[in-house]
């Protein structure tokens, strides 16, 4: 039987009269792509932040490899690592060098090859002595999927990690992540707009609506659920009525 | 406290700082500059008057010590913002970096910085007003240790205020130095201050580092009673500080700025 990575219980998370999160339970087993889908402002990154601990959650609990993560957030930090598309590196450093640091940062061993092998599957080897500063939007994010594997993180967590990649690149990083989670048995939980993402990355689906769950399951389930034939179109269904509900 | 964590931090300030002719501008500019045209004035002052001569060296002193207690500041405080402004932030706290990780690593780039700055001033010093560096003998040690812890302080202060109240606490970085310089005893002695003021002077780390300063140079001896009061008030705004910056970073994260303010 498999176990659980992420133990999330009655999350709540207001931000003064605003609820960002509503009552959020949900787990993610070892192994298990889970992405997290939903309208702009649904609760997704505040999700992830506080599962990393950067954001205090109002209610309920989170438990990461059985650490609280409000209590006691360090040993399972060292255990994730976390992507977004709107983090940067810092830019006045070359790109080798950010990794370095994060390598150092982590304790990776042999972290040189480590760095050398992610330049080299992210097509990034020719960039290796560019500062940071000056790499194009999809070869910065790219550069944070390097950052985000340098460690071989047991949990990942990602926040719309192909957003201003091309369609060709998104492939191959959707790819990549999928052999090295193949590999490793890491456990991947991933916000995403883009439906193909979600449906080629991910196990599992919740879709969030005002902080709250209102539809979860394998991709094929919830197309037989809304009796649709794309994510596409149940994510503008249920966008578009829960606007009309809100009216 | 993880000292991989802190010489991994250490390398990024390195790669920072090593490379950049700014930055290496800003460490030695200023502090050249200040020494420079006060040194001459202060020179100047004493052929039109009948000043004491040690006015010159009391104020070469407490130039090349002010430098100390300011790059200490400085150093965690701009590595922060850095690390903001280049919105690096998330990657770090979502790093296993506890928070004195991070400033332990700034504090000591700040400890390297701080003793090359001194190096360069007093090099300077010699050569142009005949300054002796060595003249504040063994206790310059003490003096200069105080002065760095008084920076820790000052720097994890620094932080705490921006991570709290954001972009408009961010002239902090370089304005709460100068907000406690009057009461500091820098450039003059406690008496000089009104009666009122002096009190809150005393309970200022640096006015003992200052006062001890002016002591050694006019007699040669340094009542260590000076760097033991400054060390006993800076544990206390070490434990202060330490305390402040914890309250500031549990509501960043409550209130999510931690975040918000880093996007
Ligand atoms: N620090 C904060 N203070 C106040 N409100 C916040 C804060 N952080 C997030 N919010 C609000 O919480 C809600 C959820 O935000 P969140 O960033 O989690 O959305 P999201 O699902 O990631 O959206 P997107 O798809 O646009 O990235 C939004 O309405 C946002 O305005
Ligand atoms: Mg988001």
């Amino acid at each position: 039987m498999s176990t659980n990575v992420v133990e999330v219980r009655n999350l709540r998370k207001e931000f003064g009269s605003a609820v960002a999160v509503d009552d959020l339970s949900f787990e993610v087993k070892q192994g298990e792509i889970l992405g997290l889908l939903g309208v702009n402002g649904a609760g997704k990154t505040t999700t992830i932040f506080m599962l990393l601990g950067l954001i205090t959650p109002t209610r309920g609990t989170i438990k990461v490899f059985d650490s609280d993560m409000h209590k006691n957030r360090f040993p399972a930090l060292q255990r994730m690592n976390f992507a977004s598309a709107y983090q940067f590196l810092p830019y006045h450093l070359k790109v080798w060098e950010n990794l370095f640091v994060f390598s150092e940062i982590y304790g990776v061993k042999n972290s040189k090859k480590k760095i050398d092998d992610l330049l080299e599957l992210f097509e990034l080897t020719r960039l290796r002595n560019t500062k940071t500063g000056m790499l194009s939007s999809g070869e910065q994010t790219r550069l944070n999927l390097c950052k985000a594997l340098i460690s071989d993180p047991d949990l990942l967590l990602l926040d719309e990690p192909t957003a201003s990649l091309d369609p060709d690149m998104a492939d191959k990083a959707r790819k990549i992540l999928l052999q090295r989670q193949k590999e490793s048995g890491m456990t991947i939980l991933n916000t995403s707009h883009n439906m193909i993402d979600v449906t080629e990355l991910c196990d599992r689906i919740l879709f969030m609506q005002h902080g709250k769950v209102i539809a979860s399951g394998g991709a094929a389930d919830i197309l037989k659920q809304y009796k649709s034939e794309s994510l596409e179109e149940v994510f503008i269904t249920i966008a578009r009525s829960s606007t009309m509900e809100v009216v | 406290m993880n000292f991989r964590t802190v010489r991994a931090l250490m390398i990024k300030y390195w790669f920072v700082w090593s490379r950049s002719t700014f930055r290496m501008l800003d460490i030695f500019f200023w502090p050249v500059m200040d020494l420079l045209v006060w040194g001459f004035l202060s020179v100047y002052m004493l052929k039109i008057s009948n000043a004491v001569p040690a006015a010159v060296t009391f104020l070469i002193g407490a130039i090349i010590l002010w430098n100390v207690l300011f790059r200490a500041q400085q150093v965690i405080a701009v590595s922060y913002l850095d690390d903001l402004w280049c919105r690096n932030l998330l990657n770090i706290f979502a790093a296993p970096i506890r928070p004195y990780e991070y400033v332990a690593s700034a504090w000591l780039m700040g400890l390297l910085q701080s003793t090359v700055v001194v190096c360069v001033l007093g090099t300077i010093a010699a050569a142009v007003y005949s300054f002796k560096l060595t003249a504040l003998g063994y206790g310059f040690i003490f003096l200069y240790a105080n002065l760095m812890l008084m920076g820790w302080s000052l720097g994890l202060l620094t932080i705490g205020l921006i991570l709290r109240w954001g972009p408009p606490a961010e002239a902090l970085a370089w304005a709460l130095p100068f907000l406690i310089q009057p009461v500091s005893a820098v450039f003059y002695p406690v008496s000089v201050l009104p009666q009122w003021l002096q009190p809150v002077s005393m309970l200022v780390p640096s006015s003992y580092v200052f006062e001890g300063m002016r002591e050694v140079l006019r007699t040669s001896h340094l009542d260590s009673h000076y760097g033991w009061c400054a060390l006993g008030l800076n544990i206390v705004y070490m434990a202060i500080s330490a305390v402040a910056f914890k309250l500031c970073f549990e509501e960043a994260r409550q209130k999510g700025y931690l975040a918000k303010y880093a996007v």
